[in-house]
């Protein structure tokens, strides 16, 4: 709405003095990389233990059934078979998960195996495990089951309709959660407007497809009575309830492990429930269990992303200033509340988008079908309302003759403006938007090609340009799921790190989270040789998490782009910290007041006298081992452990708050030429602008905004699951799930601006995902194609067949939507 | 069903191997699980994704299209085998400085098709690389720096054979 106020703004600001920018923003080898290039990472599936069994599993063929009766007999006799589990036999060994949803839905029954019914295609019904993968999969096709085929519900508007078949008979409805949002004046708005633009999006299915599938090794220690879960999951202690319900251990028996992950993009987040039973069925037969998911188990099963059909009117001024929003959102979130419904408050993170857009409304729906469970797939919730945004603000330009670029400019916060608060809240740090969309326009040639497009469209060629602007808004306040179930006990959004000098020196550094390939061990490495400054070599991080080790909060892990605001919050505040112990030891020592005391170089010098000067190791050596030497009552030893937590505050009662730390900002522009033959739409030229705030590292920068944008450009062209009526998924193996190859994603211009955050003491802010603006732009831009044909995409998924449809209407003489 | 074992011997990385495998076992897991090559990866169940990638006899396979008996006698090559007297390959090399991965799952398939292609191509064009690792797929990189760092590498092996 306005700039923040000067107490807020204070609240936030982080103190970044100890800092030396000696080492933030080089481009650093990745730390990881090394081991990963010769082939000797360690991801789960490469854990061999002793005596270790298999776990596979018989998936349910139908999307919603009774299950009639399940005779295991023959998969049990089969020799190297040790143990064959139903739904039964899990009911009796662990409570059903708990539900963060809020009443009725919250009666949902939800266990890893079906109990009684199954409620989507893919759902796991009975598990074995046995001496090898090959013979478990030969006991799983030796199970029968007689299901009774009950009537499924697969469109989510229907779902909500009277009479349709209900995906729990125990909830009464298919109703998750409903939550009405109004933020400012928007009747008076619409009121006074002078046009009202609408329209209705449908965000489509897909999934993020790492290339290694869920897999988990559990192995009860009978011994120490100690399980050790090593596992993929994205954030293992944000899921300690559900481990809990399953395993009903205390924390400090569980030891849950993740090492190098392969790839994650939200799917593995609720990998919780192979955790849960693989732990059950180490804990039966005394000896490790391993699974590891095929692909076709990983798409047909293992984690969507929620459907969501937005109806969005705009109340608009004849000069193009969008005043105000009204919207009705429907999620679809498949057939159990594993993650979901946090989409349905998550979005409000970007609530106006990048835009002075001074109220919002928001009719929010979240509901059950009979397909797979959704989880935040990259760009999570706000990819998809940035869409809806980013759609309306094209139609409205279309509307009033502006050009896509101009109306965007017309709106964007502008940076006299930064921080700015939001009409729901939100507190945008840092940045100069529309000096940004001019210098990608620039980049990208954007005049160039609008001239281009005019004289190619002529010779009957069929060019699109789109431009749109979006944020990875990063490291949420996870209070925003008080939004749809106030009594939820999960607010803030806090990281740990522990940064310790070992006796020789060197640092080693431990972290809260769980990445995937995103490089923490380098940039937590440069933050912390940045603080002490001290080589980059001589640090050393601990790979992925370890919870007998790394310092965590239940929000620790890698999602939500958390790691650059939060993450690298807690290491800086840890070496800030360690440094500190370290001045103050060799003021003692060098006898120089504490003030003139400079760490510098890997050594300790006194500014006034530089002849007094000790090197770091020295001064770790006395701090385990020469301890007479330290300071009197100074505790010995050099570790430093830090939780950073932002000032976040709940959602108030009219559900405003800032549920993000910081709001990266992109541009994407892109030409895309489409086939008349095939409808297949070509991307020409595609450039980004990223400003993340300070860069930590711009080689793994780089990397997040490459990989962010070949996600989108495969989402919006390539990826979509089908599902048919009866709730069959159609497309679940990679020879249909269209995931693109290096002929497919082109190649693309990247440019950087770089505002530091006020709100982290690094400067970085969070960034990777995206914001989805690769597939808004894609659409943008084949829209933009289709335009002078009548053809308008209602959808974030452009396939040759919508795009032919509309070719062939615009060939009939007339418009289809 | 558990059938009867078959007896074969398989060179990898420059060494023999011996094992006794069921027929239908696959070269990916004998290599894995078996040998212990678990720079070998698996990312699918159709043979689409590349990860499994090596060297045999020459050739560039998806180990998870291959049984290991139809490997007896055969000679591979795996990611594990492309250091030299612990020095990385130009191409391992090129993959670091240009951070041509992220979670590095891809990674081993990637360079074993990138090391195929430079073994018949030593000058390949950004298409023909394109092409080369069609069926490598990436879920991280965009394909972006992979495709920088073939480039990089073709031009380092070629100018130090030049020189
Ligand atoms: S594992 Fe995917 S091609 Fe072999
Ligand atoms: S680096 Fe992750 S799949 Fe390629």
């Amino acid at each position: 709405m306005s700039k923040a106020p000067p107490e807020i703004i204070s609240l936030y600001t982080q103190d970044s003095s100890a800092l030396t920018l000696k080492w933030l923003g080089k481009p650093l080898k990745p730390k990881e990389d090394y081991r990963l290039v010769r082939g000797r990472g360690t991801f789960v599936d490469d854990i061999q233990l002793p005596r270790m069994a298999y776990m596979a599993f018989l998936r349910s063929p139908y999307s919603h059934a009774r299950i009639k009766r399940i005779d295991v007999s023959r998969a049990k006799s089969m020799p190297g078979v040790l143990l064959v589990w139903t739904g039964d036999d899990i009911k009796r060994r662990m409570r059903p998960l708990p539900q963060a949803t809020p009443p009725p839905a919250r009666n949902a029954i939800d266990y890893p195996l079906a109990v009684d019914k199954v409620r989507f295609q893919g759902e796991p019904v009975a598990m074995v495990v046995a001496e090898s993968r090959y013979i478990a999969e030969d006991a799983v096709n030796q199970i029968d089951v007689d299901y009774e085929p009950l009537p499924a519900v697969v469109d989510a508007e229907r779902a909500l309709e009277p009479g349709a078949p209900l995906v729990h008979e125990e909830v009464g409805t298919n109703l998750i959660a409903h939550v009405h949002y109004k933020w400012g004046d928007v009747d008076y708005y619409f009121q006074h407007a002078d046009l009202v633009v609408e329209a209705k999006f449908h965000y489509h299915r897909f999934t993020g497809a790492p290339l290694e599938t869920n897999a988990v090794v559990a192995d009860y220690d009978e011994r120490a009575d100690v399980m050790t879960i090593y596992c993929n999951n994205q954030a293992p202690m944000e899921w300690l309830p559900q481990l809990s319900a399953g395993l009903n251990m205390p924390y400090p028996k569980l030891r849950v492990v993740t090492r190098d992950i392969g790839g994650g993009f939200g799917t593995k987040l609720i990998n919780y429930v192979y955790m849960i039973l693989a732990a059950l069925a180490s804990k039966e037969l005394k000896r490790p269990v391993k699974y590891m998911e095929t692909r076709t188990e990983n798409l047909q099963a293992a984690a969507h992303n929620a459907e969501r059909t937005c109806t969005v009117s705009a109340a608009v001024r004849k000069d193009g200033t969008v005043l105000a929003l009204r919207m009705r959102c429907v999620d679809d979130d498949g057939a159990y509340s594993r993650h979901e419904p946090a989409g349905m408050t998550v979005w409000a993170q970007v609530s106006t988008g990048m835009y002075k857009i001074r109220a919002l409304e928001n009719d929010y729906y979240a509901v059950f079908t009979n397909k797979c469970p959704s989880t935040s797939i990259r760009g999570f919730s706000r990819a998809p309302h940035l869409f809806m945004i980013e759609r309306i603000m094209d139609r409205i330009a279309r509307r009033l003759g502006m050009d896509p670029a101009e109306i965007r400019m017309k709106n964007l916060v502008g940076p006299e403006e930064m921080p700015y608060m939001t009409p729901s809240g939100g507190i945008y740090d840092s940045g100069n938007w529309p000096e940004g969309l001019r210098r990608a326009l620039e980049a990208a040639d954007y005049w160039g090609w609008r001239k281009r497009q005019e004289e190619l469209r002529r010779q009957g060629r069929i060019i699109g340009v789109g431009v749109v602007v979006g944020s990875d808004s990063a490291g949420p306040n996870m209070a925003q799921v008080k939004m749809y179930n106030p009594g939820l006990p999960y607010t803030g959004g806090t990281e740990g790190a522990l940064v310790q000098m070992t006796p020789d020196g060197k640092v080693r550094v431990i972290l809260g989270s769980s990445p995937q390939g995103m490089g923490h061990e380098t940039t937590a490495a440069q933050v912390v040789a940045d603080v002490l400054d001290v080589s980059y070599d001589d640090i050393y991080v601990q790979t992925g998490f370890d919870s007998f080790s790394s310092v965590y909060t239940m929000h620790s892990g890698t999602y939500g782009s958390r790691f650059a605001p939060i993450g690298l919050s807690a290491v800086y505040l840890a070496a800030a910290r360690l440094k500190e112990k370290l001045a103050k030891i060799a003021a003692y020592l060098l006898k120089c007041p504490e003030g003139d005391v400079v760490i510098e170089n890997g050594a300790a010098r006194c500014a006034k006298d530089p002849q007094r000067s000790m090197e770091l190791r020295r001064i770790a050596r006395i701090a385990y081992g020469n301890v007479n030497e330290l300071p009197p009552g100074m505790e010995p030893g050099l570790y430093s452990l830090a939780i950073f937590r932002p000032p976040f505050q709940n959602p108030d009662e009219n559900r405003r708050a800032n549920l993000a730390l910081t709001y990266s900002y992109n541009v994407h522009v892109v030409v895309v030429e489409i086939d008349p033959e095939t409808g297949m739409p070509k991307i020409l030229s595609y450039t980004a602008l990223e400003d993340s705030g300070r860069i930590v590292n711009p080689l793994i920068v780089d990397g997040q905004v490459h990989g962010a944008i070949a996600h989108g450009v495969a989402e919006a062209l390539y990826e979509k699951y089908h599902y048919d009526e009866n709730g069959n998924l159609l497309n679940p193996t990679f020879v249909d799930y269209l995931v693109p190859t290096a002929l497919e994603i082109p190649d693309m211009k990247v440019i950087h601006m770089e505002t530091p955050s006020p709100f982290t003491p690094t400067g970085a802010k969070g960034m990777g995902e995206g914001g989805g603006t690769a597939v808004q732009a894609v659409i943008s831009a084949v829209e933009d194609a289709l335009a002078p044909l009548g053809g308008e995409l209602g959808e974030s998924h452009a396939d040759p067949e919508t795009i032919l449809r509309i070719l062939k209407g615009a060939a009939r003489g007339k418009s289809e939507v | 069903m558990s059938q009867e074992l078959r007896h074969i011997r398989v060179k990898v990385n420059g060494q023999w191997y011996e094992a006794d495998v069921e027929p239908r076992m696959l070269l990916v897991d004998l290599l894995r699980d078996v040998l212990g090559f678990t720079g070998v990866h698996i990312g699918c169940d159709t043979g689409h994704c590349g990860a499994c990638t090596v060297i045999m006899d020459g050739r560039s396979v998806k180990s998870c299209m291959v049984l290991a008996v139809q490997a007896d006698g055969s000679e591979i090559m795996t990611v594990e085998g492309l250091e030299k007297d612990g020095q990385l390959h130009p191409l391992q090399e090129a993959f670091w400085e240009n951070h041509a991965l992220q979670c590095g799952y891809c990674t081993p398939g990637q360079l074993m098709s990138a090391y195929f292609l430079l073994s018949r191509n030593p000058n390949p064009s950004e298409e023909e690389i394109r092409k080369a690792i069609e069926g490598n797929l990436c879920r991280c990189t965009g394909y972006v720096n992979i495709v920088k760092a073939i480039k990089a590498a073709a031009l380092k092996m070629s100018s130090s054979k030049a020189g």
